[in-house]
This record gives C-alpha cells, structure tokens and sequence, in this order.
C-alpha cells in the first residue's frame, strides 16, 4: 500500500513492549548532565527506524522521519532525557559524602531514601538522626539538605568520588491502572516520543529531539531548535497532578491537571505563552476524535517549549504533558490511559497537520 | 543454615509491625526447626524455642530475646482513596514523603507515602515547612471504589524498602531494628550445635517491644529463667547522630550495657569472656534504662538477672539503618560461647558486688 492511499490510520498503542520499554527508561539513571543510559536506550530502540539519527554536542538525539510527500511541514517534538538527582560533592568520611541537589528536588523528599550513585549504581542512603536524640518532636523543623549525607559505607565509598551524580533507587511497579515509578517526569514523554518515531504520521517530517538538561534549564531544547530549525513544535512532558482532597475538606481548586482525565495541553506556563492556533488544534483533534484531554491550570512551571519558542526568528510551539502525581520525588504515580491517549492525541494531532494551520490567525 | 546474611535479608523483606508479627515470625520458626527441640508460639505471638540442655533435671534455664516486631504505620482514615496514617510509635515524620510502603489490608497493597502540595496544606505550614503526618497520604495508586473494597482503617502499613548490600559487610534496610538482633540470636542457635551445654537455652523472638514490652513481659513469665540476655540494635556512629559517648562505630565490636537494667555480675562475666575470646566490645552506659526487652525481663515474677547486647546501627527508626555483619556475628559468637560455660554453680557465684 502506498502511503498516498493510506486512509486514517489507528494510532500507536500501549501494550506490554511499551509498558517494558517505559520501565527500562524509569529505572535506568539520567540525571541533567549525564544523560548516558537514556541515551544508550533511545539509540538503541530508534537504530534502522530513523531515516536519520544524530548525537549533537550537548548530547541530544536528533532523529528524523521524512514526509511522503515534498513541502510537508516540519514538525519538532522534543522530550527530556534527563531527571532530577544529586551530586556527591565532598567526602566527609569514609564513604560519606556531602551532596547538592540537581534540579528542583524538594529537600523534604530526601531524608530516608535510598539512592544509586553513578555508573555503576552503587547503592547508598540519606540516613537522619535517630528520633531518640530529639526531646521533643516540637523540635523537629525541615532538614535542610546541608545537614544530609549520602552514606555508602566505608567499602563501596572508595568507588565512588565527588562528581559522580546520584538519583533515587526506586523500581517501576504497576498498580491496577497506575504506573509508579521515579522519573516518570519524563521518560513517559521519552518513550511517547519513540513511538512515534517508530509509527510517525506520514504528512509531516518528523524532528524528534531527545533532549539534555531540561531540568536545569531547558539548554539542550534550546541548541536542539536551532538545529532543527522546524515550522513548529510540541514539548512532550510530564506535568504535575495535584488532584489530592484538601486538608480541611475543601474544594480542591488548585490541581493543575488530574490523574485519569486525559492529557494536559498547556495554555501558558512561566516560560510559555502556547501557540493559540497549536492549543485550538489540539482540542479540535480531541473533540473530533473523542480522545479525552483536559487543560492544564495556568501558572508556573515549564517545558523545554520556553526555550524552543524563542528560538531563531520564533518557532509557535506548544506543550502536552502526561499528568503525572509526586513529580521530583522518589516514586511518581501516572495512569497508563493518559499515556495512551498522550500518544493518540499527538498522533492524530500531527496527522490532521497541514501547512494552512500556520497561515490562520492567531 | 550457612548463610547468616542471607537470613536477614529475608527477615527484612518482611512485614511484621509491631501487633501483626505472624509473616515474620514463620520464617522465624522455619530457621529455628531443626536448631531447637520444641518450638512453642505465646498467646500474644511470642516465638518459643527451646534447645535442651545436658544437665540433670531440673535444669537451669536461660532466655535470650530478640523483638521480631518492627516500627509501622496503621491507616486511620480513607478519604476519596488516599489514606490517611498515624504512627505506631516513635518515628520521624521527615523520613515519610515518598517512601515506599505496603498496606496489610485484604490482600498486601504497595503505595507510596505523599506531601501533598502546598496549597492542599494548612497555611501555618508555609512553603517547604516540615509537614506532620497527619497531613501525609498514602497513595496506593488504585482507584477509589478499589482502595476500600482492599483498605480499612486500623490496616498496618510496613516499609516496603528491599535490604540493600552497601559491601560484603555492610548492610541496610528497614528493620535491621530487631532482625538484626534475630539473626544475631539464630547464629547462636546455630553454633550450638556444635556445643556441649548443661542449661536449657530459650530463644524468643518477641512481639510488641516497640510499643508495650508486651512479648518480653509475656514469655520471661512463662519461661521463669535464671538468666535473660536481650539483644537489640543500638546507636551506631554516623551522620547526624551525636558523636559522643551515646553512638558506637559499625564492624568494630558488640556493645555490653552497664546501668540499672543490667545485672552487674553477669556483665562482668560476659565482659571477661569477650576479652577472653578476643571479641571487641564498647560499654554503653545506661543509667537509667536501656530501653530494651531488658526493662521487662529484669523484673518479672521474683526478678531476674538480666544484660543487654547491642549491635550498633546507623540512622535508628528509618527504612535505611545500617548494621555491620561482623558485628550480627560476633554477638552469635559471645552468646553460644557464654551459654556452653554455664554450670550449675553459675547463678548462686553471681555477684552483685561488681565494678565496672
């Protein structure tokens, strides 16, 4: 069948090769700067799928499907490799090492854990103060994380050295309907972004960015839009769902997005005014197509649209996030349907693409 | 039983807080089967082992306890799904936020402990404040209409952190606070074996040491013995942790209490056998109580002498303690060469004129 006759195809689905892949991506260990594993899957998964496939100097991957037909519009989607984490800074003692945080860690996460540091995920942890040195519990304010230690103990500390970056050793695990694991912010939009490398719709060239140090400051979306140079762009994300009852009964007006109704596309973060043609765009999609999606709650937060925007002589872009509780933390919680229907959105978003959607008014 | 380590680990991926003791306490029992000639459980959960002497009859008896139970959570209330916990009894709210837990509820249920965000939070708190836990949920990630079908309120909540093995020695993980000690006491049991002995050795494994003392209380009334020896995890030196006369170093010897919950004529004996044996030893001073299954024992019925063994442990009361193999090892060692010493004069020399 040539691709001219292809009549609307059903977009890519989530099944165990997705659910594994997803897996492999949360637990393997990326944080900003070092992104190595994620990479290593991302090449390995896309190898003799992409028409064309690059690693820039910052160390995103660059890779390209092209369109069937001549004068498609150029797409970018881009999707964080990286993730929060540590970094050993100084070894106080024998395999106990002081540390910094990368990226926005509350610290209030940290006491406790268990974590894995560098290459060779060594284990260690973030132990406090036994409770029974405390008088009383009145006492007991937030441990700022210069008071923390990542202990490895004495033998396997002389393994590790200052530099070598750390994150939290938590295992992906499923719950019914529910995907738990650590940085599901954003190897959710890493794998989303695979698939449709793997099954792009064939109207539009596709530019996949697998992206560095968003979590630092949206750098490697920055050089990778530049790169790219594309006609538009879509960040692929995570974004937090702060769908919890109130402490006090009442109505919950603050939740940003909510588990289970969908995917988040942004109207305006801190870093992004969305492209209103890409927002109505979308929803159109959704609504044609009967693929639940909700509005993400404006207000703070970014993607690495706030950076891919203001590229060059401007690049309209726009976000869609997997809600996803707990972000930062050592086990984040997303439901597999919005996963799903991220990809079906984004899918039959890119397909119903045309050239005229850029000549509309904004 | 080659593998002592091995042992623990699986002790530590078990739940077993403290009042809901019955997951730990079979594989317990399974160790201790071919170790012991009878093996009893108490009416409040209390494991019973008795190893028989060579003695005549009747024969002198010694207990030697380690709590099973482990610090928890239970659910106090379901709201749209997510619950809400309380503490058992002395833990940090600050090790809470994004800990990994299971819930015994009808079926075993993994969730995590959350911090909801801030504007879900009373204002007092204020941005990045400490936040207690009552204001903390567990999200098991099911949804709602499930989470009550599975959860009640009073269902306890455990660790659900794996050991991990920070070296060939070095280990860590949530309850090492008492498994530790269990193993410790399993390894004795073990030497024994080996070891010709004229007194009756009991080994426990008791419930409920984190709330009541209710095991220890229990089983040295029923068991009467002439000696008890409760071994538990103490302060290790560490990160955060007072570096004073209160905290012991990991892997460099097993602590022997000194204070008014220790018999001083029996801490002397074990202390000359230490030296006997070469085993290093700290002495923790505990002057008013050692805050063990020791309290108990000391003075059931007509009260008995009584000492307390402590394996130092980093970061007490977290799912990340972290105890020293050689340390498990060498209080095995101390107790099984202590127990093949006892005659039947022992008690009746025992002093209390004894210094330290």
């Amino acid at each position: 069948m040539s691709p001219s006759t292809t009549a609307k195809q059903a977009s890519p689905a989530i099944g165990p090769a997705q659910i594994e892949l997803l897996e492999r991506l949360c637990n393997a260990v990326a944080v900003s700067g070092d992104e190595r594993e994620v990479r290593a899957i991302v090449l390995k998964e896309l190898e003799g799928v992409a028409d064309q496939i690059q690693v820039d100097a910052l160390g995103n991957v660059l890779a390209a499907r092209r369109a069937s037909q001549p004068g498609a519009l150029r797409v970018m989607l881009a999707a964080h490799m990286d993730e929060v984490g540590m970094m050993l800074m100084e070894e106080e003692e024998a395999g106990v090492f002081k540390f910094e945080t990368i990226g926005g860690i509350d610290q209030r996460q940290l006491p406790g854990k268990a974590v894995l540091v560098g290459k060779d995920h060594l284990p260690g942890v973030i132990g406090v103060r036994p409770i029974h040195f405390y008088s009383a519990f009145a006492e007991l304010e937030t441990i700022p994380v210069e008071e923390l230690r990542i202990d490895l103990g004495p033998e396997n500390g002389k393994k590790a050295k200052p530099g070598q970056r750390a994150t939290f050793a938590t295992r992906f695990w499923q719950a019914g309907p529910s995907l738990i694991a650590k940085a599901l912010d954003n190897r959710l939009g890493v794998a989303t972004l695979i698939e449709l490398v793997r099954r792009p719709p064939e109207n539009v060239e596709l530019l996949a960015a697998f992206t560095v140090q968003e979590e630092v400051g949206l750098r490697g979306a920055r050089v990778a839009a530049f790169a790219l140079n594309p006609d538009l762009a879509i960040a692929v994300d995570s974004t937090p769902a702060n769908d919890l009852p109130a402490w006090d009964g009442s109505e919950n007006v603050s939740y940003n997005t909510r588990l289970g109704m969908g995917p988040a596309i942004y109207l305006a973060d801190r870093g992004t005014l969305s492209d209103p043609r890409l927002i109505r765009h979308l929803a159109a999609t959704g609504d044609a197509l009967d693929i639940p999606y909700q509005f993400r709650q404006a207000g703070g937060g970014g993607t690495d649209a706030g950076a891919i925007h203001r590229q060059r002589t401007g690049i309209p872009s726009v976000s869609v996030s997997v809600p996803g509780r707990y972000a930062h933390t050592a086990a984040s919680i997303a439901r597999r349907q919005d996963w799903e229907n991220t990809l079906a959105l984004l899918y039959h978003t890119l397909e119903r693409l045309t050239p005229v959607l850029l000549e509309a008014d904004r | 039983m080659p593998d002592i380590k091995a042992f623990l680990k699986t002790l530590l991926s078990l739940p077993g807080t403290s009042g809901f003791e019955d997951p730990v306490r079979e594989v317990i029992a399974e160790a201790w089967r071919p170790l012991v000639d009878e093996l009893h459980t108490s009416p409040i959960g209390s494991l019973h082992g008795l190893r028989k002497g060579s003695g005549d009859m009747p024969r002198q008896r010694i207990l030697l306890m380690a709590h099973m139970d482990a610090i928890g959570l239970i659910v106090t209330r379901i709201v749209d799904g997510f619950l809400r916990i309380t503490d058992a009894r002395v833990m940090d709210s600050r090790i809470l936020p994004g800990q990994p837990v299971i819930v015994h509820g009808r079926r075993p249920v993994p969730g995590v402990i959350v911090l909801p965000s801030p504007a879900l939070l009373p204002p007092t708190i204020g941005k990045g404040g400490m936040v207690d836990r009552e204001h903390l949920f567990v999200d098991t990630g099911l949804p709602a209409e499930e989470v009550s079908q599975l959860i009640r309120i009073g269902d306890p909540v455990s660790f659900a952190q794996a050991p991990l093995d920070l070296s060939d020695d070095v280990l860590a993980g949530h309850s090492l606070d008492n498994r530790a000690s269990v193993a410790a006491l399993t390894a004795c049991l073990e030497e024994l074996q080996r070891l010709r002995c004229s007194w009756d050795v009991w080994a426990v494994a008791s419930v409920q040491e984190e709330e009541t003392l209710g095991g220890a209380f229990t089983s040295a009334f029923s068991i009467r013995p002439d000696l008890a020896v409760a071994i538990d995890v103490t302060f290790g030196k560490g990160p955060g942790s007072p570096n004073d006369y209160r905290t012991f170093e990991l892997g460099k010897g097993l602590t022997l209490g000194w204070g008014s919950n220790v018999h001083p004529g029996l801490y002397r004996r074990f202390k000359d056998l230490a030296e006997e044996l070469e085993l290093p030893y700290f002495v923790e001073l505990m002057p008013k109580s050692s805050g063990t299954d020791a309290m108990a024992m000391q003075v059931i019925a007509e009260g008995i002498p009584t000492i307390v063994l402590g394996i130092p442990c980093r970061y007490l009361h977290t799912p990340v303690e972290m105890v020293s193999m050689k340390d498990i090892t060498r209080a095995g060692h101390l107790m099984a060469e202590f127990i093949a010493r006892l005659d039947a004069d022992f008690v009746q020399n025992l002093s209390l004129e004894v210094e330290l």
